[in-house]
């Protein structure tokens, strides 16, 4: 069993200006190396969620452990160079007023030395594919190209893990693509854990494993494979079904017969080729 | 009422030195009644179509005649603003433009722009309410104390009680989680088919426009690339793809499995249940098409 | 409506000037301010006005630049020519035409006092001609270091203008979306009488507002959790470096300065 980076015991969480909670009693563990999508209507208590692992909030109830350290007011100084945050708006976030500034800020705010912040920010930026953006302002930049940059910002501290707080919802099809592309390499060449909170289908489907919240609590938990099974509870949930969970539905529904709920789209066709094949 | 584009150029900052053709040669006629999407990517120039259709830009070359104004190139056109009453746009993230202290008045201020009487005003925005599906507690209530998914609805019923006779949305659904897209998108067209508002809707979503469109006209690069149905635009995919374009999930499909099995359908499915009815046939008959 | 020519924009050229650390430049600009006052005669003026456009010279900036700047201020220079004309009344009588009268001194001051004019405005406009607003921030933000002593925040007030530098063509693509938002729902900005145009800013400006404070808010919260604490400990990604151009410049300035004082009345 692959061992637990992040941990949250009995997270209770009631913002000043509302009544209910928006966390109840939630608890379970992230672990090292894992793409964990955690999904959610508005309003499941999924952005809280970001918010509490980033200490830009404390629970009313419970702990979080980040990297076997406790999160309170003392260690967040400490826990924000171990996990990174890319929030949702692209423009809300660039701080800088050049590309090459904006990666800098976490690093000038860490006091890192110069010589070190010149070789880490061209660095963070190779591996985003916007190196030859450097003297870039950001009102000339695409969504998809600012958040990228905004994910550069994060590796150059050398992060072990990296919160996507809605990272693409504000993105058009290609900034969404691109920006879960340059992720989906990131993890592959760093081992960096990756917790992506998220509405979005596609994105959901490249985790390693799903969190369902709903009203507040855990409601499910699995690979993608179990979670998009649900099906119509999915939609109840405020969330989508994929097209190829629909497309099987149907197909099932024509009297084809089909081995799961859930394939993938290749596997679909794969297995609709082998019925054609042995008739 | 008509809209028409014809030979429309437009250039940004004209005769500077950050002169920019946005749109060049656009003709799209737009007849009364009709739903057309409008596809592209970004910088296809599909919001400097949308800005001609209440004349917001007006054109660097060619006409563009909305209902019985004509618009013509390098004249002086005046009373724009009753265009604007008759074609209502919904911008992206429309929640921003929302300023009055109460929901009431926020929807109140486009018709009384118009000169709607306050009295007129309050109905239509009951009413306009209703249409995008809020309860009328909201009507008091200041538009900044919503949740955001109600604060855009506001925004759509502040330009339904306009009452426009053609009404023109920009990617309504951005940043709206998957319920929230098909509620908006569902309202739209039933909107559409009551009062047979014409519908331009710009937009990425391949789907949706597969799903809602009568009509459906490409842009790329400032150009019309295509245009048609749906059945007509689907129908050659592979074009389509090749030209860096999307097809709807389910042409996209159809494409793969006719190719793993080496099988041509007799034509693109638009929709799932259209496609998994052909592939049954195919499948229990053992038909080699 | 954005990238249009603004008076004492930015205008990249690859000059002497525009290769010169900020710091420099500013210190120049401020102690020409001070000393231009003590020209009080031909020689001096002269002085003044062939450092002026030798400085131009070096600046290599296109002179449709400079026009720009003096444009606003020409009527002003004017009235104020034309008032110490009329009203200084010392020195031989020139001309005499019923109560109006011209003195020799009141030529004189009307012609000191508009070139003095006109070369401040020009060698301030070479700063921000050859300086980005970001370089002109740092610039300021190390020689004004010495404040943070008596608790001045140097650093805060810095990184105050660096975001609002970043933000103003964010906020002026903003405006433009909800002025045509606003458009399409009737508001008419720019005809119509007078109080219907000034309460017509008020759609523009709430959501503006609005929008502003909530993007401060997200922009805190984004600062806070890539460690931004206040300044303590920063270190600093943007370098000057003080080069020889730039101690040469300013021991020219001095020398004009002993200058003047020597040829000055």
């Amino acid at each position: 069993m692959k061992n637990p980076i992040v941990t949250l015991d009995g997270i209770s969480f009631q913002y000043d200006t509302q009544e209910r909670y928006a966390l109840n009693n939630v608890s379970f563990d992230i672990y090292e190396g894992e793409w964990l999508a955690i999904v959610g209507h508005n309003g499941s208590g999924k952005s809280t969620m970001a918010k509490l692992l980033n200490g830009l909030q404390f629970p009313q109830a419970g702990e979080i452990h980040v990297c076997g350290i406790k999160l309170d007011e003392q260690t967040i100084w400490d826990i924000r160079k171990k996990i990174g945050m890319v929030f949702q708006n692209p423009d809300n976030q660039f701080v800088g007023t050049t590309v090459q500034d904006d990666v800098a800020f976490g690093l000038e705010n860490n006091g890192i030395p110069r010589d070190e912040m010149v070789k880490r920010v061209e660095d963070s930026l190779k591996r985003v594919k916007m190196d030859k953006f450097l003297h870039q302002e950001p009102h000339h930049l695409s969504g998809g190209q600012k958040q990228r940059v905004a994910i550069a910002g994060v590796l150059a501290l050398r992060p072990s893990i990296i919160i996507l707080d809605e990272a693409t919802s504000m993105l058009d099809p290609k900034g969404r693509e691109e920006v879960l592309e340059t992720v989906r390499l990131l993890k592959e060449e760093k081992s960096l854990t990756v917790i992506s909170i998220t509405h979005d289908l596609d994105e959901a489907a490249k985790a390693d494993r799903i969190i369902v919240m709903n009203k507040g609590e855990v409601f499910r938990e699995g690979i993608p494979e179990e979670i998009f099974s649900m099906d119509e509870q999915l939609v109840q949930l405020g969330l989508d079904i994929p097209f190829s969970v629909k497309m099987t539905k149907s197909l099932r529904d024509n009297g084809i017969e089909l081995s799961r709920h859930y394939l993938s789209e290749e596997e679909l066709v794969t297995e609709l080729w082998t019925s054609r094949s042995s008739t | 009422m008509d809209i028409s584009l014809k030979h429309v150029d437009y250039r940004y900052q004209a005769n500077t030195p950050f002169e920019r053709l946005a749109i060049a040669d656009v003709s799209i006629d737009i007849p009364t009644g009709v739903y057309m999407a409008i596809i592209g990517h970004t910088g296809s120039g599909k919001s400097t179509v949308l800005q001609h259709l209440n004349a917001l830009l007006q054109p660097t070359k060619g006409s563009v005649t909305i209902g019985d104004y004509e618009i013509k190139a390098g004249q002086k056109n005046k009373n724009l603003k009753k265009i604007r009453q008759k074609v209502g746009i919904v911008f992206q993230f429309p929640e921003h433009q929302l300023f009055e202290e109460t929901v009431e008045k926020d929807i109140m201020f486009g018709p009384m722009n118009f000169g709607v009487s306050e009295s007129d005003a309050k109905e239509r925005a009951r009413v306009a309410l209703h249409q995008v599906g809020l309860g009328e507690e909201v009507l008091q209530k200041s538009p900044f104390d919503l949740s955001g998914g109600q604060m855009r609805r506001v925004a759509i019923a502040g330009v339904l009680a306009m009452e426009p006779d053609v009404i023109v949305l920009d990617e309504p659904t951005a940043g709206l989680d998957p319920r929230g897209r098909k509620e908006v998108m569902d309202m739209f067209y039933a909107l559409h088919k009551e009062r047979k508002l014409s519908t331009i809707l710009v937009t990425h979503s391949m789907e949706d426009a597969a799903r809602y469109a009568d009509q459906i006209v490409i842009m790329q690069q400032g150009k019309v690339v295509q245009r048609g149905t749906p059945e007509e635009i689907f129908s050659a995919p592979v074009e389509l793809v090749e030209m860096g374009l999307d097809v709807p999930e389910v042409v996209r499909f159809q494409l793969k499995l006719e190719d793993k099995l080496g099988i041509k359908l007799e034509k693109m499915f638009l929709t799932i249940d259209e496609l998994s009815a052909a592939v049954t046939m195919v499948l229990s008959r053992g038909v080699r098409l | 409506m954005m990238d249009k020519m603004i008076f004492g924009r930015y205008v990249p050229a690859n000059s002497v000037l525009h290769k010169m650390d900020p710091r420099s430049k500013i210190m120049i600009i401020f102690l020409f301010v001070c000393i231009i006052f003590l020209a009080n005669n031909v020689v001096t003026y002269a002085l003044i006005g062939i450092y002026t456009f030798f400085m131009l010279g070096l600046s290599r900036v296109p002179v449709r630049f400079l026009y720009g700047g003096l444009k606003p201020v020409i009527w002003l220079v004017l009235f104020t020519f034309i008032l110490q004309l009329f009203f200084t009344r010392e020195g031989a009588l020139l001309y005499e035409l019923g109560p109006v009268k011209i003195y020799e001194e009141g030529l004189r001051q009307g012609i000191f006092i508009s070139l003095r004019f006109f070369f401040l405005i020009l060698m301030t406009s070479l700063l921000t001609l050859t300086t980005t607003p970001i370089e002109i921030t740092d610039g300021l933000e190390t020689l004004l270091h010495p404040l943070n002593k008596v608790r001045f925040p140097v650093h805060e007030m810095a990184l105050m203008m660096s975001i609002s530098l970043r933000f103003i063509p964010t906020l002026m693509q903003e405006t433009d979306k909800i002025m045509k938002a606003q458009i399409a729902r009737g508001v008419e900005f720019a005809s119509g009488p007078f109080m219907e145009r000034i309460k017509a800013v008020i759609p523009l400006l709430i959501p503006l507002f609005v929008s502003s404070f909530k993007r401060a808010e997200e922009l805190a919260i984004a600062m806070e959790a890539r460690g931004y604490r206040g300044g303590e400990g920063r270190t600093k990604y943007r370098e000057l470096s003080w080069k020889k151009a730039d101690s040469l410049q300013m021991v020219l300035l001095v020398l004009v300065t002993i200058l003047l004082f020597l040829l000055r009345s």
